[in-house]
């Protein structure tokens, strides 16, 4: 069908552009304004040290992973949607998110003596810990769920169980924290982009690319597994085997988010439910278009959370929360 | 409603199943007699059950050990008892209202709802006296539940346990963000983290005094409610037949819930899954007559708070460990179990 692949196609540049606008919007707000001219000069290598230090190091360290996480995120949420055929699925209400959460705050807790000082060695190992704890959350889950099976329905209130379990593992060691990290802590599971600098891009960037890129090429397997296990069977799939590699690579792009900006939910939910409603359910086509519309929706809401009030950032995570909470609930009355 | 253990008494005798709950009922009774004296004596420094008793009945305003127990130790451990019945009942009667097994305070988002409630009560009306704090937290807790109700009822396919999990989910999710985008605007951040740990350290005799207002209130209207709310939890179309009004009951119902939830929440902060567990745990041993399960739920419920605060206080001591873990500690396996028993369609 050409008429739809031109459409796509414009809709993927209508995309980028809307990213490119986003990134350039976030780049000039904030608490010191700069204006997109002086951004322009500042990126050809005229502008003041000021304006370099601010650009450079504050802003675009943080807009790169609002980026890659926005991508992540959705892609996690398409292919676990995907491979567990449940449109609810997603790594904030499997308890992904919340277990990669829990075994950074034990390493943070153990080896660190608080939320600000990770760095060096530090940084490059936090990224490890959060892969550890969303596999580890991924595997409890997927284990309780097991029986003859797993059914979309008892994974999804698993999920919900584990959750609620290393929620309440969390607070035990939050509360021996001292007041200022236990607040950190606090604002960092619900998802912010918390002292992003370069190294922390370096640290969880490549990974995220290379997972991200390796999903695309993976389209055509989520495509036959969505088909249910029978016919992908009778296609001469090797079902078992397709779904565990795209799990884990759903559960490795979580954990990889939750390293970058804490546990933020809903995301991995809405952007691809946005996407099928726009090009279908064809994940060649679905799963860039919810990728670039997942990186669209956490720009936006960095934006809105870092320029809402001028006493404080709110974090990205609560502002993706309250956008896209209603849009659940309205996903949650009409499926049946 | 899964779980077959519903109806599973029903064939027997009413008076074997009275007789069951009579003896359950003067058993938890002692028990929570007992586990109230044990959690006064045991703390941080170690008082003798003798000096309890003393404490009690010949107060001696000169010895700090009767200090402690009249002023700390007494009022934290009534009003654990207090809390841990109010969520309990307020569990059965979501269970019962909504047919639904995993209805519960935790899970349908009451926490968060109060804590909203809370938040903007103290940025907005700073000035706002302990009652109407409380009676923020009911207004809040009451939202919560109306949401969760509202968006599993109004949606495809009715309230079923998975869509009330995760519109509890989802509420709570977006009413605890709110309160943090609030609280860190007004920079309140600091007070909104006892919310997160919850306990009943805070507690003293003005917070029982309350509680037992709304206790008596709540449990009043719950018992009044209770013969209509087994026939109900049989279905709504027998319930009809039978000619009650069950818009009435259902309202009578919630509004139990507010005060009951509502009150439980705004002295002790998070406390989850009391409200899951006990009414199951009390469906199993005496079957589906409300009339029973209401008071037995109480008498439980108190009896798991009291026994996990004390824990909460020694398991790490000198140091609290937040109750709410030691009840995430049993609750959380449980969910996990009546999830698995979960087979029905979204």
């Amino acid at each position: 069908m050409p008429k739809g692949r031109s459409r796509f196609i414009l809709l993927l540049a209508g995309l980028f552009i809307l990213n490119i606008g986003l990134f350039l919007l976030s780049l000039n707000l904030g608490s010191i304004q700069i204006s997109p001219a002086e951004v322009l000069d500042t990126f050809l290598g005229n502008g003041d040290t000021r304006q370099e230090l601010v650009l450079f190091q504050f802003r675009l360290p943080g807009i790169v992973i609002a980026l890659l996480v926005g991508m992540a995120l959705s892609v996690s949420g398409v292919i676990l949607q995907g491979v567990t055929q449940n449109d609810l699925a997603e790594p904030g209400i499997l308890g992904i998110n919340t277990g990669a959460g829990f075994v950074v705050v034990l390493y943070i807790f153990f080896f660190q003596s608080s939320m600000n000082s990770i760095s060096g060695w530090g940084t490059y190992l936090l990224p490890l810990f959060a892969l550890i704890g969303a596999f580890l959350a991924a595997l409890i889950v997927y284990a309780l769920a097991w029986h003859k099976g797993v059914e979309p329905i008892r994974l999804i209130l698993v999920g919900i169980g584990v959750n609620a379990g290393f929620s309440a593992a969390l607070i035990l060691f939050q509360v021996q924290m001292d007041p200022q990290d236990f607040m950190q802590a606090m604002v960092w599971l619900s998802g912010d982009i918390w002292s992003a600098n370069w190294n922390f891009v370096a640290a969880t960037a490549p990974w995220m690319i290379l997972l991200i890129i390796y999903s695309l090429y993976k389209t055509s397997a989520l495509n036959v597994l969505t088909l249910g296990d029978d016919l992908a069977k009778g296609l001469g799939a090797p079902v078992e085997k397709e779904r565990r590699i795209l799990l884990l690579l759903a559960v490795g792009l979580a954990g990889l988010s939750v390293a970058a900006a804490g546990g933020i939910a809903f995301l991995g939910l809405v952007a691809p439910h946005m996407a099928r409603r726009i090009v279908g359910p064809r994940h060649e086509r679905m799963l860039p278009v919810s990728a670039l519309l997942g990186a669209a929706i956490l720009q936006g809401a960095d934006i809105i959370g870092s320029n809402l009030t001028p006493s404080a950032e709110i974090p990205v995570g609560i502002v993706v929360t309250i956008v896209s909470t209603p849009y659940f609930i309205y996903l949650l009355m009409k499926t049946n | 409603m899964k779980l077959g253990e519903v109806n599973r008494t029903s064939h027997e005798e009413r008076p074997k199943r009275v007789g069951r709950a009579a003896v359950l009922f003067v058993l938890s009774v002692t028990g929570l007699f007992f586990s109230l004296g044990w959690s006064v004596a045991l703390g941080a420094s170690d008082i003798e059950l003798s000096t309890v008793w003393q404490a009690v009945t010949a107060f001696d305003e000169s010895n700090t050990n009767h200090q402690v127990i009249q002023e700390l130790r007494m009022p934290r451990a009534v009003a654990a008892a207090l809390v841990g019945g109010f969520l309990a009942v307020s569990g059965a009667v979501m269970q019962g209202l909504t047919r639904n097994p995993l209805a519960s305070p935790s899970v349908m988002g009451v926490t968060h709802g109060a804590a909203f409630a809370l938040i903007v009560a103290l940025v907005f009306f700073p000035s706002l006296s302990n009652a109407g704090m409380m009676f923020a937290s009911f207004i809040g807790a009451g939202l919560a539940v109306i949401l969760v109700i509202a968006v599993g009822s109004f949606s495809k396919g009715g309230l079923t346990p998975v869509k009330l999990a995760l519109a509890g989910v989802a509420i709570g999710g977006m009413l605890s963000s709110l309160s943090t985008a609030i609280s860190l605007h007004f920079q309140v951040a600091k007070q909104m983290s006892f919310w997160y740990a919850g306990g009943l350290a805070n507690t003293n005799w003005a917070s029982v005094k309350v509680l037992l207002i709304a206790g008596i209130v709540g449990l009043l209207i719950a018992l009044a409610i209770s013969k209509s709310m087994t026939v109900l939890s049989l279905g709504e179309d027998i319930s009809k037949g039978l000619g009650q009004n069950t818009i009435l009951i259902k309202t009578l119902g919630v509004i139990v819930v507010f005060i009951l939830a509502g009150a439980a929440v705004s002295v002790a902060g998070t406390v989850g899954f009391i409200g899951l567990v006990i009414p199951h745990i009390t469906r199993f041993l005496v079957g589906s007559d409300y009339r029973l399960i209401i008071p037995l739920s109480a008498m439980f419920g108190g009896l798991l708070l009291v026994v996990a605060d004390t824990g909460a206080r020694l398991v790490n001591a000198p140091y609290e460990t937040p109750v709410g873990v030691i009840t995430a500690l049993i609750g959380v396996p449980f969910f996990l179990y009546l999830a698995r028993g979960e087979r029905g369609s979204m």
